[in-house]
C-alpha cells in the first residue's frame, strides 16, 4: 500500500517535472505537452510497477540452495486478469479521447474540411486549367515559385499591413537541401521563416524533388512536404525568437544539412521588416518580370539575384538539381 | 501416425542411427533435417547480426561528434540503410520465426520434421545469397534511402544499389513466406494425437499468429517493391511524381507489411517468453488462454495500424484518428501477456541463470518500448517525435531489448538441447550484463535527443546534442564488446562444453523429454504426452525431476 503511494506520487511529480521538452514556442505546443506530461505520469507509473515487480521477484523469491520443489501449481486468475485487461483498456480510451481533443484543439481535424477546400490550390488551378493535381514537378515546382510575382507588386512606400482575419498564408517550397518561403500577400521570398506572433499561420507545403518534412521542435509541429501534392500546417507563434526549422524526412546525404530558421516576430516588427523585403526586392522583382516569362526560369535563375537576402548559401544554390525529370532521364 | 501404447516400444519405422548422421558436414548441405535448418538458421542469422552490428558501431562512430568526419554523408545513408535491412530482414525475422520456429516447432508438438522438409530446406538456402547480394551493394554504391526506401528519393539515389536491395528483400520475402506456409499447416497437421490446440506450448501460439501475419502481408511487400524497381529501371510512374504517380501509395504498400513485421519479430519471442519464465520459476504460465489468444489479436490487430507510421504524410485527419485508436488497443493483448508473465514468476522459485536474465531483460525492457510505443501512438505527440531519435530509441527497445534479449533467452534456454552441451554460466551472466548496460547507455538518452529536436538519419547534428550523443557511442561499444563474451563461450560450450542431459532445467514441455540433441527423426518411438506443458507443482515436487548439477545419475521417464 505504501509503496502504491509513492509509486503514484513519484509518477505524478515526475509528469510534471519531466523537463524533456524544449520551449513552448507555439499555442499547439501547450496543448500536446500536457498530453506528453500525462502520458509520462501513466508511463511513470508504470514503469515503476513493473520493474519493481521484477526486482522485488528477483529478491524475495529466488530459489534456494538445494530446493528442487516446484513453486505453487497456479494457472490463472480470472478477476485478476479481467482487472488488467480493463485498467489498461480505459486508460488507452481516455488517451485516445484525450489525444482526440488535442488534435482539435491544434487544428487538425479542422485541416481536413480545408484540405478539401484547398484540394486543388487557387493559383495552381488558374495556372494549369485541367492539370492533375498531380502535376508533373516541373510545371508545379517553378510555377508555384513563379506564382510569388503575379500579385501587384506592393508599393515600397506604402505602409505595410496584415491582411484580414483569416489564417496568414505562407508558401514553403522544400527542395534539396532548402526551404524556400514566399508570401502571397506581397511576393516577397525568403529562405528563412518570418512569422508575426499572436497570429495563426497557414503554411501551404510543396516539395520540389524528393520528401522533406517541415519540423520546429520549439513548435511540436511536423508536417512531410511531398512532390506533387500540397499539404498544409497551423500554428500560432506565441514566443518571440528564433528557431530551428528542421527537415524530418530523409531527402538525401545533405539531409542533416537542411536547415534554416523560424523567426517570429512582434506584429509591428514583421511589418516593419516584410516592409523593408518589399523595397529590397522590389527593383529585383521588376527586372526578373520584365526579362524573362517567369514560367520558363529554373528555381536558380529565381533565387540567383535573391541569395543574400535569402540567406542562402551560395554552395546550396549549386546543388539545387533541376527539376527531376531531367535528373532522372539522364 | 497410430496411436501406440506409452511404453518405449521398438519403433516400426526404421530409424538412421541418429548420431552418424548429424556431422559438422551436415550443417553445410541441404539437410531436410528440421533441427539442422532451424541450426542453420540461427548461425547464419548470427553472423549477419554481428555485421548489423558492424554497421551500427561504424554509424555511432560517426555521430560521436556533431562534425561528418568518419565517413562521407553518402556511404552513411548507406551504413544506415542496410544496418536496419539486415537487422530486421537477416536477422530478428530469420532468427525468430526461421531458426527457433524450426528448431522447436516440430519437437514441441511431438512430429517427426516439418510438413515440407524440403520446402523448409529451400527456404533457408534463399537466405544466404540474399545477403551476400545485400553486402555487395557496397561495391556499387550501396542502397542509400533508408530500410523504408520511400520514392522518389529511392527511385534517383545509388539505383544499382536499390535495386540489389529490392531484389534482396524479394528473396528474403519469399523465402519468409514458404517458411510461414510451413509453420502454418505443420501446427494445424502434425500436431501428435491428443494434443489439442489448448495443449500446445504458447510458443506454438505464437508462431501461430506470426505465421498468420507472414502471409497475409509480405506479399504486398513484395508488390510495392516490385513496383518501385519497376519506377527505377523502366520509367514506369507508380510512385515517381515526375511522371503522376503518388509516394504515398508507395508509404501505405510497405507500412503494410512493415508495420506487422515488427508483430512477426516479436510475437515468436513473446512465445519463448512463456515458455522460459514457467521452467525457471517452477511455476505453471499465469493465464495460458490469455496468453494464446491475445497472440492472435495482437496478430489481427497489427494488420491495421499501419498508418500510424504516416501520421505527417498528409494522411486525413479521420483516418489519423482510427488508426490512433486502433493502435493504442494493442496496448491492451500485450499488457496482458506482460501482467501474465509477472504474475507467473511471482511466488515462483527463480533460478536466476543466463536464460532467465536474458527473459527478465526481455520483460523489463520490453515494457519501455511498450510504454513508448502507446505514446507515439498519439496523434499530436507522434507530429512532433515522427522521424526523430524518440522512433528510435523506441524501435531499439521493441526489437533489441525485446527481440535480442528474447532471442539470447532463447539460445542460453535451447542451447543444451541443441547441441548437448551445457553453456557457461558466469560467462553467460557476464554477458547478460555488459549487454543490459550498454543498451541503455546507448538507447535511453536518444529518447530525450529526439524530444529536444534531433531528427533522425542525419550524419551531421546541432552542437547542443554532442554531449548525449558521446554517451550513445559509448553504451554502442560496450554492446559491441559485450558479443565477445557470448560467441566465445557458445563455440567452446558447443565444442568442449559439460555434457547436458536431456533435461537440465526439468522443463514439461516435449522437446525436453527427447535426447539431447534429439535423434534425426525427434522421439525414439512414438512421443508420449507426460503431462501438460505447464504443469508445475502439480503433485508437490514429483514433477520436478531433479537439477543436473545437484543429483547425478539422471532418473529414468
Amino acid at each position: 500500500m505504501l509503496a502504491g503511494i509513492a509509486l503514484t506520487l513519484v509518477s505524478l511529480w515526475y509528469g510534471q517535472n519531466h523537463g524533456l521538452m524544449p520551449l513552448e514556442g507555439s499555442e499547439e505546443s501547450l496543448p500536446i505537452d500536457s498530453l506528453f506530461d500525462l502520458m509520462m505520469t501513466i508511463g511513470t507509473g508504470l514503469f515503476l510497477l513493473v520493474q519493481g515487480v521484477i526486482i522485488v521477484v528477483m529478491i524475495r523469491f529466488r530459489r534456494r540452495q538445494g530446493d528442487l520443489a516446484d513453486g505453487p501449481h497456479i494457472e490463472g486468475n480470472i478477476p485478476l486478469e479481467i482487472l488488467w485487461t480493463a485498467i489498461p483498456a480505459m486508460i488507452v480510451m481516455i488517451l485516445a479521447v484525450y489525444s482526440f481533443e488535442v488534435y482539435r484543439q491544434i487544428g487538425g481535424l479542422g485541416a481536413m474540411d480545408h484540405a478539401m477546400a484547398h484540394a486543388q490550390p487557387k493559383q495552381q488551378m488558374a495556372r494549369l486549367a485541367g492539370a492533375a493535381i498531380a502535376a508533373p514537378l516541373a510545371e508545379t515546382g517553378p510555377t508555384s515559385l513563379a506564382d510569388a510575382s503575379s500579385p501587384e507588386p506592393v508599393l515600397p512606400d506604402s505602409t505595410y499591413q496584415l491582411p484580414g482575419d483569416a489564417p496568414y498564408e505562407i508558401q514553403a517550397l522544400g527542395l534539396q537541401y532548402a526551404w524556400i518561403f514566399t508570401y502571397p500577400d506581397t511576393g516577397v521570398v525568403t529562405g528563412e521563416l518570418h512569422v508575426p506572433v499572436g497570429r495563426e499561420i497557414l503554411l501551404n507545403i510543396n516539395a520540389q524533388d524528393v520528401l522533406h518534412a517541415f519540423w520546429v521542435p520549439e513548435y511540436r509541429l511536423k508536417q512531410d512536404a511531398i512532390p506533387g501534392r500540397q499539404t498544409e500546417i497551423r500554428f500560432t507563434p506565441r514566443t518571440e525568437g528564433e528557431y530551428p526549422v528542421i527537415c524530418a524526412e530523409l531527402c538525401g546525404p545533405y539531409h542533416g544539412a537542411m536547415k534554416t530558421k523560424v523567426i517570429a516576430h512582434s506584429p509591428q516588427e514583421f511589418a516593419a521588416w516584410m516592409q523593408e523585403q518589399q523595397v529590397a526586392s522590389a527593383s529585383g522583382l521588376e527586372q526578373a518580370i520584365a526579362t524573362v516569362d517567369p514560367a520558363q526560369r529554373s528555381v536558380e535563375q529565381i533565387l540567383a539575384p535573391h541569395v543574400e537576402s535569402l540567406g542562402i548559401k551560395p554552395e546550396v544554390l549549386q546543388q539545387l538539381h533541376p527539376p527531376m525529370v531531367h535528373a532522372h532521364a539522364s | 501416425m497410430t496411436t501406440q501404447t506409452p511404453t518405449q516400444s521398438t519403433p516400426t519405422r526404421s530409424h538412421p542411427e541418429p548420431h552418424q548422421e548429424t556431422t559438422w558436414r551436415t550443417y553445410f548441405s541441404f539437410s531436410t533435417d528440421h533441427k539442422v535448418i532451424g541450426i542453420q538458421y540461427l548461425v547464419t542469422t548470427f553472423v549477419f547480426y554481428l555485421i548489423g552490428g558492424a554497421l551500427a558501431t561504424a554509424v555511432r562512430t560517426e555521430l560521436a561528434t556533431p562534425e561528418v568526419d568518419f565517413v562521407s554523408r553518402e556511404l552513411y545513408n548507406g551504413l544506415f540503410t542496410v544496418h536496419a535491412t539486415v537487422m530486421i530482414f537477416l536477422w530478428i525475422v530469420p532468427a525468430g520465426t526461421g531458426a527457433f520456429g524450426n528448431y522447436l516447432l516440430p519437437l514441441m508438438i511431438g512430429a517427426r520434421d516439418m510438413a515440407f522438409p524440403k520446402l523448409n530446406a529451400v527456404a533457408f538456402w534463399m537466405i544466404p545469397p540474399a545477403g551476400v547480394l545485400l553486402m555487395l551493394s557496397f561495391i556499387w554504391g550501396a542502397p542509400a534511402a533508408g530500410w523504408t526506401s520511400y520514392p522518389p528519393l529511392s527511385i534517383v539515389t545509388n539505383q544499382v544499389g536499390e535495386m540489389i536491395w529490392i531484389l534482396s528483400l524479394l528473396i528474403l520475402g519469399t523465402s519468409s513466406i514458404l517458411g510461414a506456409v510451413n509453420f502454418l499447416t505443420t501446427i494445424i497437421k502434425m500436431r501428435m494425437p491428443g494434443l489439442g490446440f489448448n495443449q500446445m506450448p504458447l510458443f506454438c501460439w505464437a508462431m501461430l499468429a506470426a505465421s498468420a501475419l507472414i502471409l497475409l502481408s509480405t506479399p504486398v511487400l513484395a508488390g510495392a517493391l516490385i513496383l518501385l524497381s519497376f519506377d527505377i529501371v523502366a520509367g514506369t510512374a507508380f510512385f515517381n511524381p515526375t511522371g503522376g504517380g503518388d509516394p504515398v501509395v508507395y508509404q501505405h504498400m510497405f507500412w503494410f507489411y512493415s508495420h506487422p513485421a515488427v508483430y512477426i519479430m516479436i510475437l515468436p519471442v513473446f512465445g519463448m517468453i512463456s515458455e522460459i519464465l514457467p521452467v525457471h520459476s517452477r511455476k505453471p504460465i499465469f493465464g495460458y488462454k490469455a496468453i494464446a489468444y491475445s497472440s492472435l489479436a495482437i496478430s489481427f490487430l497489427g494488420l491495421v495500424v499501419w498508418a500510424h507510421h504516416m501520421f505527417t504524410s498528409g494522411t486525413p485527419p479521420w483516418l489519423r484518428m482510427f488508426f490512433m485508436i486502433a493502435t493504442m488497443v494493442i496496448a491492451v493483448p500485450t499488457g496482458i501477456k506482460v501482467f501474465s508473465w509477472l504474475a507467473t514468476i511471482w511466488g515462483g522459485k527463480l533460478e536466476l541463470n543466463s536464460a532467465m536474465l536474458f527473459a527478465l531483460g526481455f520483460v523489463s525492457m520490453f515494457v519501455i518500448g511498450g510504454i513508448s510505443g502507446v505514446m507515439v501512438a498519439a496523434v499530436p505527440f507522434d507530429i512532433h517525435v515522427h522521424d526523430t531519435y524518440f522512433i528510435v530509441a523506441h524501435i531499439h527497445y521493441v526489437l533489441f531489448g525485446g527481440s535480442v534479449f528474447g532471442l539470447y533467452a532463447g539460445i542460453y534456454h535451447w542451447f543444451p538441447k541443441m547441441t548437448g552441451r551445457m553453456m557457461n554460466e558466469f560467462w553467460g551472466r557476464v554477458h547478460f550484463v555488459l549487454t543490459f548496460i550498454g543498451f541503455n547507455i546507448t538507447f535511453m538518452p536518444m529518447h530525450k535527443l529526439g524530444l529536444e529536436g534531433m531528427n533522425r538519419r542525419i550524419a551531421e547534428y546541432d552542437p547542443k546534442y554532442a554531449a548525449l550523443n558521446l554517451v550513445c557511442t559509448i553504451g554502442t561499444y560496450i554492446l559491441a564488446v559485450s558479443t565477445f563474451p557470448f560467441i566465445f563461450n557458445a563455440i567452446w560450450s558447443w565444442w568442449k562444453g559439460p555434457k547436458a542431459s536431456d533435461n537440465p532445467w526439468r522443463a514439461l514441455t516435449l522437446e525436453w523429454q527427447t535426447s539431447s540433441p534429439p535423434p534425426v527423426e525427434n522421439f525414439v518411438g512414438e512421443p508420449v504426452l507426460v503431462t501438460e506443458p505447464y504443469g508445475y507443482g502439480l503433485n508437490g515436487s514429483a514433477q520436478g525431476i531433479p537439477l543436473e548439477s545437484e543429483v547425478t545419475p539422471s532418473p529414468a521417464t
